[in-house]
């Protein structure tokens, strides 16, 4: 055991197979509290299942996921993967990490406030109180205190993906976790979510960005990391994997969004 | 047309529709409840469970609901005095009537017919919905009560009123096995004046009075979520 400060985040040696097509090949991150860290690459090249391995939507097939010191215990499953050893340790530490999907994923059968509301009071069981309290100064920083009681159906793409974010946010997780925050979204409502990650970055939040805004994960990041055909093919600071890429895979990646 | 007997029979006409209405909120509360577990059994549960709800379904959804009443009545009804001690529990004065066996046997029909709405309803809540729960941490059983079902339920409400009007046009039925219900006080009141018509006229009445309130109260239910489209 190699000695480190704790780290954030950090996962050990992911694999993933999807019936017999290697997606994960062991894959090894850590993310340091205020990392930004973003996972860049083509499509189907691992970065989503990545993100959904570390807090188990996916059930990776070997590998270790330690949040803030605390590793989180898994078994093999019956049906092949991990499976956690205890339900609650994997619900306690996935409370620390606020995911951000790709298709927002807001609970369409309540208001934009029950959806922020919901997971503090049903899972920390913070008082009602206290949890909209802490809701609509997130609202008010994302920019949504008027839609407070409005249904996701009626709001737009980028509003339903920052009424997202708040809901993460919500938990206080120690890591953010975004699957694409901006692929669903039409472009001129890319702005606006980009925005609100940027105000999060500066805040010194630790993060996990898949992107596939190439300007946007060059300004934010600490950290890049250039996922190729379930390989780590680069990493390291923005300014390397985008600016002068050592290895040819990368360097054939980012050439196409140079500027 | 005659109806100078309704003054004469009205206490009648709203005892029927208390036995009706009475037959209708029983069967559906405690159908829908059964339903869920049914459901859930095969959305989410084993092998076995899987297999038994669906088979449950099949044979109650497959078999006509007069002849499931029957079977309870005279079947199930007539073991019943048998068992020891019964007759004398204090059970017995519900055990014995017709009633009894109207409402179980509606209630195990209602449930089949609704736990394949509501699974098929299950199985239409969008995935990421249910990944968003779990990944705030959401224990299973919350994902199921705050998150799945109420989603779930959601989204079959249309097709549950519409259950529950025709469970509504069922209940007559009952009338085959001594309740006297609104269409058993139409049989009566036929046979002691020998009209025709007119009894069953205002019976109708109430049948459609009755869906009209149960599809208000369904629209009422389903204004206070909006969903667009």
């Amino acid at each position: 055991m190699p000695q480190t400060s704790v780290a954030a985040l950090q996962v050990e040696n992911i694999h993933k197979t999807f019936s017999g097509l290697e997606v994960l090949r062991g894959i090894s991150l850590e993310a340091n509290s205020g990392d930004v860290l973003s996972i860049i690459g083509s499509s189907g090249s691992g970065k989503s299942t990545l993100l959904r391995c570390i807090n188990l939507l996916e059930k990776p097939d070997q590998g270790r996921i330690i949040v803030a010191g605390e590793e989180l215990k898994l078994k093999p499953a019956r049906q092949g993967g991990l499976e956690p050893v205890d339900r609650r340790q994997l619900e306690r530490l996935r409370t620390g990490l606020g995911m951000v999907f790709q298709s927002f994923n807001l609970w369409a059968h309540r208001t934009v406030l029950e959806n922020l509301i919901e997971a503090p009071i049903h899972v920390q069981g913070k008082s009602r109180r206290e949890a909209i309290e802490k809701a609509e100064a997130l609202l008010a920083k994302v920019g949504l205190s008027d839609k407070r009681d409005v249904y996701p159906a009626f709001l737009s793409g980028g509003q339903q993906q920052r009424a997202a974010i708040a809901r993460a946010l919500c938990m206080d997780p120690a890591v953010m976790l975004f699957d694409e925050p901006t692929s669903a979204l039409d472009p001129e409502l890319v702005g606006e979510v980009l925005k609100v990650i940027r105000d999060l970055a500066e805040e010194g939040r630790t993060m996990l960005l898949v992107t596939h805004e190439m300007a946007f994960a060059r300004d934010v990041s600490s950290h890049v990391v250039f996922l190729d055909k379930g390989d780590i093919a680069e990493q390291g600071p923005p300014q390397q994997i985008f600016d002068a890429p050592l290895t040819e895979r990368a360097r054939a990646f980012t050439s196409g969004f140079s500027r | 047309m005659r109806f100078d007997w309704i003054a004469k029979y009205w206490p009648l006409l709203i005892d029927g529709a208390i036995q009706t209405i009475s037959l209708l909120v029983i069967s559906v509360c405690v159908g829908f409840v059964l339903a869920i577990g049914l459901a859930f059994a095969q959305v989410s549960g084993g092998l076995l469970s899987r297999n038994l709800s669906r088979a449950y379904c099949t044979f109650l959804r497959g078999t006509p609901l007069l002849i499931q009443l029957w079977l309870l009545y005279y079947g199930v009804g007539s073991l019943l005095p048998l068992v020891p001690g019964l007759r004398q529990s204090f059970l017995w004065p519900i055990l014995r009537e017709g009633f009894f066996f109207a409402a179980v046997s509606f209630t195990l029909n209602f449930a089949a017919y609704q736990a394949v709405i509501l699974r098929g309803a299950l199985l239409s809540v969008p995935k990421g919905e249910l990944e968003a729960g779990r990944a705030v941490g959401m224990s299973p059983f919350t994902l199921v009560r705050r998150i799945w079902l109420p989603r779930a339920i959601r989204i079959a409400l249309p097709t549950i009123a519409g259950e529950v009007v025709l469970q509504l046009k069922s209940t007559p039925l009952a009338f085959t096995v001594t309740v006297m219900d609104l269409y058993a006080v139409a049989y009566k009141v036929r046979q002691d004046t020998l009209l025709v018509y007119e009894p069953l006229l205002v019976v109708t009445l109430f049948y459609v009075a009755l869906t009209a309130v149960i599809a208000r109260s369904f629209k009422f239910v389903e204004a206070q979520v909006p969903i667009r489209r």
